[in-house]
């Protein structure tokens, strides 16, 4: 079913798979960049075999033009932890819930900044995070570069959150300690 | 001039508020204080907001011991996310629990006008709810939905040793939401989880990140 091109099959990595995601809203400019015939070249030329994109309320249906590249698409899932999981490397919205869950699973995140939505105080969430070197960041326009240029190695793992810090505080402050 | 009507508006509330709560207090015989090393479980009140509110603060109360009983669970009345994650966390603990609805005071881009009617609305339809209660602490981190709560609160401290605790979202990284930044100047405790809000809003606490 799948038709591969001899080049990619004798790639070192041909089976990896990106999952794309854009939250509870849309980001068609983000799904349309995804299926130009550029990226999803750059994308094979990485390795990658596979993209599956949660467009969510989008009206740009991704379509399959590049048969080296299987192309599959949904709106929502009660969970997209799952998918997260099985990919290799996640393109995703600067949402905070869905930065926070592919770091927490400790995969490669590439975050695309709508740039369209100006005051966004996600974005915070999303530079922070950058800033200490968990994840890169770019737009649409140099999503291709972005992904040529980055160096997922680089990067630090994320650290789970310490609640535990937080019980200790309230306990204090309770009279229980 | 909508300002001034605002002020007034406002003002009146609170002084409305106020003279309730002492009313009430004058007419209870239950107030104690917060003894140095306590063994009494604690009542706690937690008003959840949505979405990612709603994870960030659950994933707290999962790690509170057993000693903070009951738990009483505010949220707005449109959500029902909140209700279904509450009642899946707390399946296995068999701690005491009731939840509670109230009005949502603030829709995402609700004009500033109506935002004052509905939290005016919301505040006076908690102050039963609080006062029946009398949380010994008022655990939230935003979003609109915590300020009716955590203002009734404030008047209940005049004679109940409550203590309000905001916690700011992760996502706020430069600068506190509206809800932190009005209860910055009453919660008891606000904790924020990066620390160069700290050198911004100086009283606000940095433990490290907590979610």
């Amino acid at each position: 079913m799948e038709t591969r091109s001899r080049k990619n099959l004798n790639k070192e990595n041909d089976n990896k798979r990106v999952f794309v995601t854009v939250g509870t809203t849309k980001f068609d400019k983000l799904i349309q960049t995804i299926c130009k015939p550029a990226t999803l070249k750059c994308l094979q030329m990485l390795g990658y075999s596979e993209v599956l994109l949660q467009i969510g309320s989008g009206e740009v249906i991704p379509t399959d033009n590049r048969p080296a590249i299987k192309l599959d698409y949904y709106r929502y899932k009660s969970s997209i932890k799952e998918d997260i999981e099985s990919a290799d490397l996640i393109i995703s919205h600067a949402g905070a819930g869905s930065c926070l869950e592919v770091l927490g699973a400790k995969k490669k995140l590439l975050v695309v900044i709508n740039d369209e939505l100006m005051n966004n105080h996600q974005l915070e969430l999303a530079y922070q995070l950058y800033k200490d070197k968990h994840l890169y960041y770019c737009t649409c326009l140099n999503l291709t570069e972005t992904l040529e240029d980055a160096d997922f190695t680089c990067l630090e793992e994320f650290q789970p959150g310490k609640p535990e810090l937080f019980v200790d505080h309230i306990d204090k402050m309770m009279g229980f300690v | 001039m909508s300002l001034v009507l605002i002020a007034t508006i406002l003002g009146s509330i609170i002084a409305v508020v106020g003279i309730l709560c002492i009313v009430f207090l004058l007419f209870d015989k239950s107030v104690a204080n917060v003894p140095s090393k306590r063994t009494k479980s604690a009542s706690l009140l937690a008003v959840l907001g949505s979405g990612g509110h709603t994870k960030e603060i659950l994933c707290l109360l999962e790690h509170l011991g057993s000693h903070y009983q009951p738990r009483y669970y505010v949220l707005a009345n449109n959500d029902k996310m909140s209700e279904e994650k509450i009642n899946q966390m707390e399946s296995d603990k068999h701690y005491k629990i009731s939840i509670h609805k109230i009005p949502r005071s603030r829709e995402v881009s609700q004009s500033w006008i109506t935002t004052v009617i509905s939290t005016i609305y919301a505040i006076f339809y908690s102050i039963p709810l609080v006062l029946s209660i009398k949380p010994e602490i008022i655990l939230c981190n935003g979003p609109g939905t915590c300020i009716p709560i955590c203002l009734v609160g404030m008047l209940l401290k005049v004679a109940y040793p409550v203590k309000i605790v905001y916690v700011e979202s992760i996502c706020r990284v430069e600068t506190l939401s509206l809800s932190g930044k009005i209860l910055y100047h009453f919660a008891d405790s606000l904790i924020v989880q990066w620390p160069q809000l700290v050198t911004k809003y100086p009283k606000a606490k940095y433990l490290g990140r907590v979610v």
